[in-house]
């Protein structure tokens, strides 16, 4: 079964990353975008096959190495 | 005074560390390879710089789950102390041993170069040997050094007095050169509560012998070995 983790900065978390692909995309000529952030997508595929037990299976990894959560949120969908 | 150099795949700044232990306190330290799982009896354990796990993730993040981590911490809950440089510094919030967390440097370059720092805590076994307001002058070298908390968090660690160091502008620089890397508060090293481990960017110990421009990072090193001879 596939898991699929998005790790985003946190509000009030500056990333000067998002903000250089912002005047990116400004000088390219992108007007309007008002604001990016960027974060990590992590997919894993794991041999569990309980969807409520891979989830919280990757919840625990996320907690533990995915994210740091004293500056990142991270999300979990698992795979029907 | 017996001590310790952990390192993990990706170290680079190990010898440096050595060196300058050695040089304060007259004995060789002891390397320690990330995947020993326990510790010899030392008196002091120190993270060296460099890049474990090539930042992969995030950096420190890999070394933070490392068996010898397990060996740290034990070790620090006895009152061991254990400084961080640079990427040890960055393994000890990963692990978290001291809080907050460092980010890409605000203007998403690698800054190496000498900086200014302002020691803000005489109170510690790493810094007393320094006076408090000092300025010492000692290099950076990192990509990923902009420490990041909470305000409540600053607030605290303010508070109980646990910036160790803080960015200053040095003579006749601008104030806006202070900073190298945007790091809240201008703040280059803090202490844990109990004031046994220190974890800062800068790095001392290339800053320990007149052929490599300074010896600012002389007085860390004194203070260690004085304060647990």
């Amino acid at each position: 079964m596939k898991a699929r983790v998005h790790v985003t900065l946190k509000n009030g978390v500056l990333d000067p990353q998002g903000k250089a692909i912002q005047h990116a995309l400004g000088a390219l000529g992108f007007s309007g975008v008002d604001d990016v952030r960027q974060g990590k997508y992590i997919e894993l595929d794991l041999a569990e096959s309980d969807p409520d037990k891979a989830r919280a299976a990757v919840e625990e990894m996320c907690r533990k190495l995915l994210a740091n959560t004293v500056i990142e949120n991270y999300s979990v969908e698992v795979e029907d | 005074m017996r001590t310790a150099v952990i390192r993990f795949p990706g170290t680079n700044r190990e010898k440096d560390a050595v060196v300058a232990l050695e040089r304060a306190c007259g004995r060789k330290p002891e390397i320690i390879w990330h995947k020993e799982s326990g510790l010899p009896a030392v008196d002091l354990i120190l993270l060296p710089g460099g890049f474990a796990f090539g930042d992969y993730l995030r950096a420190g993040a890999m070394a933070a789950q490392s068996p010898i981590m397990q060996a740290v911490r034990q070790a620090a809950e006895r009152g061991v102390p254990v400084i961080g440089i640079c990427n040890g510094f960055q393994v000890l919030t990963e692990a978290g041993l001291l809080p907050g967390a460092l980010m890409r440097n605000a203007g998403l370059r690698f800054v190496c170069r000498d900086v200014h720092l302002r020691v803000e805590s005489d109170r510690s076994p790493f810094t007393e040997g320094y006076r408090l307001g000092q300025v010492v002058r000692v290099p950076v070298a990192h990509h990923d050094g902009n420490y990041f908390a909470d305000e409540a968090t600053l607030d605290r660690l303010e508070g109980e007095g646990r910036v160790a160091f803080r960015y200053v502008a040095g003579p006749g620089e601008p104030e806006s050169r202070a900073n190298p890397n945007g790091s809240r508060r201008d703040i280059a090293g803090i202490l844990s509560e109990n004031r046994r481990i220190l974890g800062m960017m800068p790095h001392p110990e290339d800053a320990t012998d007149p052929l490599q421009g300074g010896t600012d990072g002389c007085g860390l090193f004194d203070s260690m070995a004085r304060a647990l001879a």
